[in-house]
């Protein structure tokens, strides 16, 4: 047991030393990270603003008037550049130099004055269908506005349904993208040390070192889980510190327990980057597999798009990914106070994602050695 | 060569024929003199030999020869052009062979040959001509379909040299040709040079194997950078003449007795040969002063003629003492079995490919068991078999009686293991290296830090503890990983190619300190190529083809391949003759 212990810590100082000893590795371990997070936390957001919009008004009377300077006086809008002509509307869309058009139909003040409800025709760009969508709910809004203006004791008055945005409530998609983006970095980090800490040992022969050493499967698999959990967990926490102390995000949530989730999260993307470690002969093919599983397994976290607009078997899928589960419990802490029955339902995930890579990786050592 | 190149080299008074003249050439790595003042001139329809241990400065020398590095100092003129003027026209007349060929391994044979035939732009109309030749002279013919990664090392060797001599060069440069070689290849490419220069052609074959050096019909001797010799092998061997013995008729302990003739003052350098033991007396020193100590120790004292590793070794002082500070303080190995090592019908398939084919022998305890064979003879594989690392289709080995693929950790401690490529961790300082190998066998706090004191004060490790090991040269390297083995006092060692690239002098080194072990009852296993070193073992296992040809005494076994023209050939003409004589028998 004494022996056990010493050998474990032999290689548990060995893991960390060979993370931290250069001061190069050591840059590299923290200065890329913390870059992407203030990069990415300026450069992904989903506002739509300083938009050009193309305006044909084909009636020239007074509501339409009237509809086009409420355009033109909207925040998210730039420039309303009038258009004269179908032919020049499509050719100011194609060549991007609008992303909205808004046709008026030239009896859009008679009707409006008679009464009726006057129509007018969005053009989206589809090649920019997110923000073009959203410009076109923006519009929606405005020609709701008019409506209502002109006709308050209608019913039902379309614009009295008040959105208000729970959590969030002036939509700062800064709040939205830096919990989660916590969590794809420190993901990144994790499984990036450790599917090279074990293809490292294979290309330059030390880890037949290991094997020909008294060092048990388990206690491989173990000297090089615990320092990856260990810094993962870290880095996570400092991202985690950054987003509410540097970027202002406001933290809701129970801190120990999101950190308790941390090191369950880390533990679960350690065992995948051991599954592709073994895979692995060489440290290039260790960063290549990083990257390939990496990168659909953020799109799929729903990081970026909900899960549960995607198919059924991608959302089966997404299930056996730690980062689905761990975007819940850190964007839940930030700004929803998550309770903790929600955030345990998000955490055993993780633990059995844990268990089943962690056993693995102890069965491809010892099929290694048998 | 265009016309004003010619006039412009006729009027330096440069002769327009091929040869390398180098003048005082000097190359600096940083703060680091990597050569320094070499003058040499190597002269065409001439073998030269550029000879030295690993981190000599060969490389280095060959680059900038093939005007692929510019020299810090000095000048040198390759097929008469100076290689500092950077002429494209200069590459028309080299062929330059890199230690690892730049061969296209997902291409086959005849892919390669014609991409380097592009690259040199032969004409397509000459190519099937030249290829034919190149294909005949090589005896690759019958591969052109294969694959270049699926090639033996041997054959890949061939295929780079018939890449490299594709625009028929005037100088042709080889770096390390024989690395990763069996002796057979090795033949095969020593008779294709030979033809090469007998049309006229500069060859420059650059080896750290020093018999290989005795082959060249005239050497460049480089030792840290330095020329400490430049003339026919022989002109060095010769001033050893009358100072060469063997020791022979010693029946009992050799090591012993050599580590007892290496303490004599009168005694330069020593090394076991078989059964005899090899003496270099010091300069002026009578053979009677050897006499008397031959027969106080029973032994009988024969002239041999010297070698040009004993040259080499006595150029540079002389050989190290016999003692081994190492094994001095080690207990010795109580062990119950006298069978250290053992396997029984052992074979390992991948696939259809069998590795390892009904392999059977038993190494004794207090035993040097060597075990050799060409590239892809399977020795690599059975020896991973038997340390644990692979396991067999069938059959069975133990190590001190267990299987160690099931072993306990226990057991594992009864075995130390250094590999070829000395695996040492690069990312941690030689301390904290010798701290992770002491730990990961479960070496207690105060006897950790005894036996890493120990350690550094026998190997000289004490200046360079916070270096990285990839710092240290070869020869340190070699001295830490087998620290680092030894921690632990294994009773049995598995040294997998320990010496090769390794200067003569660290080698009989590494050999003292392995000698000394193997008198305290430790048992030791290893691989190798040097035909050197399997004099060094007790007995010899050859593998060949997967399969177990020979098992003896390596005097034994140069008895069985003695013929009426050789009748005391060399380890390595055994080698070779015994792996003919399987092929003859199919």
């Amino acid at each position: 047991m004494r022996q056990m212990l010493t050998r474990l810590r032999a290689q548990i100082v060995k893991e960390l030393l060979s993370v931290l000893r250069d001061p190069r590795s050591r840059f590299i371990l923290l200065g890329p990270p913390f870059i992407q997070l203030t990069v990415f936390a300026f450069a992904m957001t989903l506002e739509v603003t300083n938009i050009r919009i193309g305006v044909y008004d084909m009636d020239n009377g007074r509501w339409s008037h009237e509809l086009v300077q409420r355009v033109a006086a909207a925040d998210f809008v730039r420039e309303a550049v009038p258009v004269h002509g179908n032919a020049e509307m499509t050719d100011m869309v194609s060549r991007k130099e609008v992303l909205v058009g808004l046709v008026i139909a030239d009896d859009f003040s008679s009707t409006v004055s008679a009464g009726g409800t006057g129509t007018v025709q969005v053009i989206v760009d589809g090649r920019s269908a997110n923000a073009g969508q959203i410009a076109y709910g923006y519009l929606n809004r405005i020609v709701a506005g008019l409506n209502a203006d002109l006709k308050p004791t209608a019913l039902p008055p379309s614009d009295t349904v008040a959105v208000r945005h729970w959590f969030n409530p002036n939509l700062i998609y800064r709040w939205y993208v830096l919990p989660g983006l916590a969590g794809v970095l420190t993901m990144f980090i994790t499984l990036l040390i450790t599917a090279l800490s074990i293809s490292r040992e294979r290309e330059l022969g030390t880890f037949d070192q290991l094997m020909v050493s008294p060092a048990t499967p388990l206690e491989i698999i173990a000297a090089k889980t615990i320092p990856s959990v260990l810094l993962g967990s870290i880095l996570g926490t400092m991202m985690v510190l950054a987003g509410r102390f540097v970027f202002g995000v406001p933290f809701t949530g129970s801190f120990p327990l999101l950190i308790a989730c941390l090191s369950l999260f880390t533990l679960s993307v350690v065992g995948i980057g051991l599954a592709i470690s073994s895979l692995c002969a060489t440290q290039q093919q260790a960063i290549l597999g990083t990257f390939a599983v990496g990168v659909p397994m953020v799109l799929m976290s729903g990081f970026a798009t909900p899960v549960e607009n995607m198919p059924d078997v991608l959302q089966w899928m997404a299930q056996a990914i730690p980062l689905t589960h761990f975007m819940t419990i850190v964007e839940g802490s930030f700004t929803k106070a998550l309770p903790l029955s929600d955030v345990l339902a998000s955490a055993w995930p993780m633990a059995v994602i844990a268990l089943v890579t962690l056993t693995g990786s102890i069965v491809f050592v010892r099929a290694r050695l048998e | 060569m265009s016309d004003a190149a010619i006039e412009s080299r006729a009027k330096e008074g440069i002769a327009a024929t091929g040869g390398v003249i180098l003048d005082a050439v000097g190359k600096r790595f940083g703060t680091v003199d990597v050569l320094r003042g070499v003058s040499a001139r190597i002269e065409p329809g001439r073998l030269t030999g550029l000879v030295g241990p690993d981190g000599a400065g060969k490389t280095t020398l060959i680059r900038m020869m093939a005007g692929l590095m510019v020299p810090t100092e000095g000048r040198i003129t390759t097929a008469g052009f100076d290689v500092a003027a950077e002429d494209p026209g200069l590459s028309d007349h080299i062929g330059y062979m890199p230690q690892r060929f730049g061969l296209y391994e997902d291409l086959t044979v005849q892919e390669n040959l014609a991409l380097y035939a592009s690259l040199r732009n032969i004409p397509a109309g000459d190519r099937r001509t030249l290829f034919d030749r190149l294909l005949d002279f090589t005896r690759l013919g019958p591969f052109t379909g294969r694959l270049a990664g699926n090639l033996s090392g041997g054959m890949k060797q061939k295929l780079g040299l018939a890449c490299a001599l594709m625009g028929t060069p005037d100088v042709l440069l080889l770096d390390e040709p024989g690395v990763g070689v069996d002796p057979v290849s090795r033949q095969d490419l020593w008779a294709m040079v030979q033809a090469l220069t007998d049309d006229g052609m500069a060859v420059v074959w650059s080896t750290a194997y020093l018999d290989e050096a005795e082959r060249c019909d005239t050497v460049l001797l480089l030792s840290e950078g330095e020329l400490i010799f430049d003339g026919p092998p022989d002109d060095l061997t010769n001033r050893l003449s009358g100072r060469t013995y063997h020791l022979r008729g010693v029946t009992e302990n050799r090591r012993g007795l050599l580590t007892r003739a290496l303490d004599l003052p009168t005694v330069a350098d020593g090394t076991i040969q078989g059964h005899a033991v090899r003496l270099v007396g010091r300069d002026g020193v009578s053979a009677d002063a050897l006499e008397d100590f031959a027969s106080a120790e029973g032994a009988d004292l024969a002239a041999v003629p010297p070698r040009f590793e004993d040259a080499f070794v006595d150029l540079l002082g002389g050989g190290p003492g016999g003692r081994s500070v190492l094994a001095e303080r080690m207990e010795p190995v109580e062990s119950v079995s006298d069978v250290s090592v053992s396997c029984n019908d052992l074979t390992k398939r991948f696939g259809s490919f069998t590795a390892t084919d009904t392999v059977s022998f038993d190494v004794r305890r207090g035993e040097v068991f060597g075990l050799l064979g060409p590239n892809g003879a399977g020795k690599s594989t059975t020896f991973k078999m038997l340390c644990g690392l692979l396991k067999p289709t069938s059959g069975r080995a133990t190590v001190t009686g267990l299987d160690l693929r099931r072993a306990t950790s226990a057991a594992k401690t009864q075995l130390g293991y250094m590999a070829q490529k000395f695996s040492l961790y690069g990312l941690l300082n030689v301390r904290q290296n010798l701290d992770f190998f002491a730990g990961i066998y479960g070496l207690p706090g105060s006897v950790r830090h005894d036996r890493i004191e120990e350690m550094v004060e026998t190997f000289q490790l004490g200046p360079f503890l916070d270096a990285a090991p990839g710092d240290l040269s070869l020869g340190y390297k070699q001295r830490l990983a087998l620290a680092c083995s030894l921690m632990h006092r294994p009773p049995v060692l598995f040294l997998d190619e320990p010496t090769s690239g390794v200067d003569p002098i660290t080698r009989r080194e590494f050999w003292t300190h392995i000698n000394g072990l193997v008198g305290k009852g430790v048992t030791v296993l290893v691989t190798t190529h040097f035909m050197d070193e399997a004099e060094y073992c007790d007995r010899v296992a050859l593998m060949y083809k997967a399969r177990l040809i020979a098992l003896d005494t390596p005097d034994a076994l140069k008895r069985q391949a003695a013929t009426e023209e050789k009748p005391d050939p060399t380890m390595e003409e055994a080698f070779i003759r015994l792996i003919e004589q399987e092929d003859a028998n199919g």
